[in-house]
């Protein structure tokens, strides 16, 4: 079983993800790099799958190589890229190799990406993607060509706690738990009080789903202002954005913003860990993790 | 001839008022009368994490997202109650042989309810 399981289905303990950084150049000794990184951090670290629409060394290939170095993968599949049969071909793949945590996502459009010409695919939407692993995980492919044994599953998602329709999105998390997904990774949020009555309201709503919100480390206000413009349905307040600009140490304002974020993240209900994405690659990770009491695992 | 015939009067009917795209499997009556393969992503399960600010489209800045406008009609339409609450129906993927065929004839024969035999839905979403 993953640790990852093992921890959000058996025990009342936090757990921590992270975002493996995309592989381009580099080779195995980049893989290996990032993964000393961060295991000591955390849980599970996610396999991206082209993330913001760029071509990158694919999910599966990196899931696989994360794990030659010790990490636990959850390996994300999007929608745009790949139809029904290649969707499941990459969950049949990942469990070849012993990968269990999938996390399905209907992704970014092609237009946010580098390609903006290319043909976006959303055969199926990221819901019926989950829905199809939870079929392979009971035994059978779409077709209901059988699979025996199943592979052993464990099922997630992503949801934007902060764009609208804001109330639906509860509803939203529901329909993905009805799914199959079993744990909830939400989209980075400057909106502690839409985070917040989106975790009241799920927690309520489904309480078996575990919902890990997420934070980014970054080292300015332009880089606030470049994911509040770039990325796609990420919003900065105003007021936080200003609070860092007018800062006179930008790097540890926002640093503080976003343990913040982080500790008030924590503290809501339904919520069982975070996600961290590090855009910072300097030595703020492990001060931040540590502001948080966690002790690194060697 | 009804089946060559049909898909032209209901695309006529149809395409002005709800641009719509001849899927085949039409869900109109449970996404407040708004079509989901108007969304550039073909969502039919609701809306992506990409929706803006001001509810508008992800991928079309100057439209609405059409989930945003689909969930505000369901609230505000005056559409018979079932059909709000299926808003949240989990939709099984599109058939796409199904494209151009008539969502009428395939309505009255249940060819639209024909989903593949490992598609199974724990429970109805309301
Ligand atoms: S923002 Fe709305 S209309 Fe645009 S791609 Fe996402 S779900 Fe579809």
């Amino acid at each position: 079983m993953s640790t990852l399981r093992e921890k959000l289905e058996n025990t009342d303990d936090l757990v921590f993800t992270a975002e493996f950084p995309s592989i381009d150049g580099g080779g195995m000794a980049s893989v290996e790099k990032n993964a000393a990184r961060l295991a000591p951090w955390f849980d599970a670290v996610n396999a991206t799958d082209n993330p913001a629409a760029h071509a990158h060394a694919s999910n599966t290939t990196t899931a696989i190589a994360m794990k030659m170095y010790g990490l636990e993968p959850i390996m994300q599949i999007v929608c745009r890229d790949k139809n029904r049969l290649a969707i499941q071909s990459d969950m049949m793949g990942a469990s070849l190799h012993g990968i269990t945590n999938i996390s399905l996502l209907t992704g970014d459009d092609v237009t946010a990406g580098d390609e903006p010409e290319a043909r976006r695919v959303f055969d199926v939407d990221g819901i019926q993607a989950i829905n199809i692993a939870r079929g392979m995980a009971t035994g059978s492919y779409l077709s209901g060509r059988k699979i025996d044994p199943a592979p052993d599953f464990y099922i997630g998602a992503v949801e934007n706690a902060a764009a609208p329709p804001f109330e639906y999105r509860i509803q939203r998390a529901l329909k993905k738990h009805r799914a199959g997904a079993n744990f909830l990774q939400l989209q980075i949020c400057y909106h502690p009080d839409r985070l917040e009555a989106f975790c009241k309201g799920a927690a309520e709503v489904v309480p078996e789903l575990k919902l890990i919100p997420a934070v980014a480390l970054v080292k300015s206000a332009k880089s606030l202002n470049f994911m509040n413009d770039k990325i796609a349905g990420i919003d900065v307040p105003a007021a936080s954005m200003a609070r860092v600009q007018n800062a006179s140490d930008q790097r540890d304002e926002v640093y503080q913003l976003t343990l913040e974020l982080a500790k008030h993240a924590l503290s809501l209900p339904g919520v069982r860990g975070l996600h961290i994405t590090d855009f910072r690659h300097d030595d703020s990770l492990a001060q931040f993790m540590s502001d948080l009491a966690r002790v690194p695992s060697y | 001839m009804l089946k060559k015939l049909l898909p032209l009067v209901e695309h006529a009917l149809k395409a002005p008022v709800w641009d719509c795209r001849m899927c085949g499997q039409c869900v109109l009556h449970s996404t407040g009368m708004t079509c989901p393969m108007t969304c550039p992503k073909t969502l039919r399960n609701g809306p992506c994490g990409g929706v803006r600010e001001n509810g508008n489209c992800e991928v079309k800045p100057e439209m609405q997202c059409i989930w945003v406008k689909a969930y505000d009609r369901t609230i505000s339409l005056p559409l018979p109650k079932v059909w709000k609450e299926h808003y949240n129906d989990l939709r099984p993927p599109v058939d796409m042989r199904l494209q151009g065929s008539s969502s009428w004839i395939n309505l009255v024969t249940k060819r639209d309810q024909q989903t593949p035999a490992g598609w199974s839905v724990k429970d109805r979403d309301h």
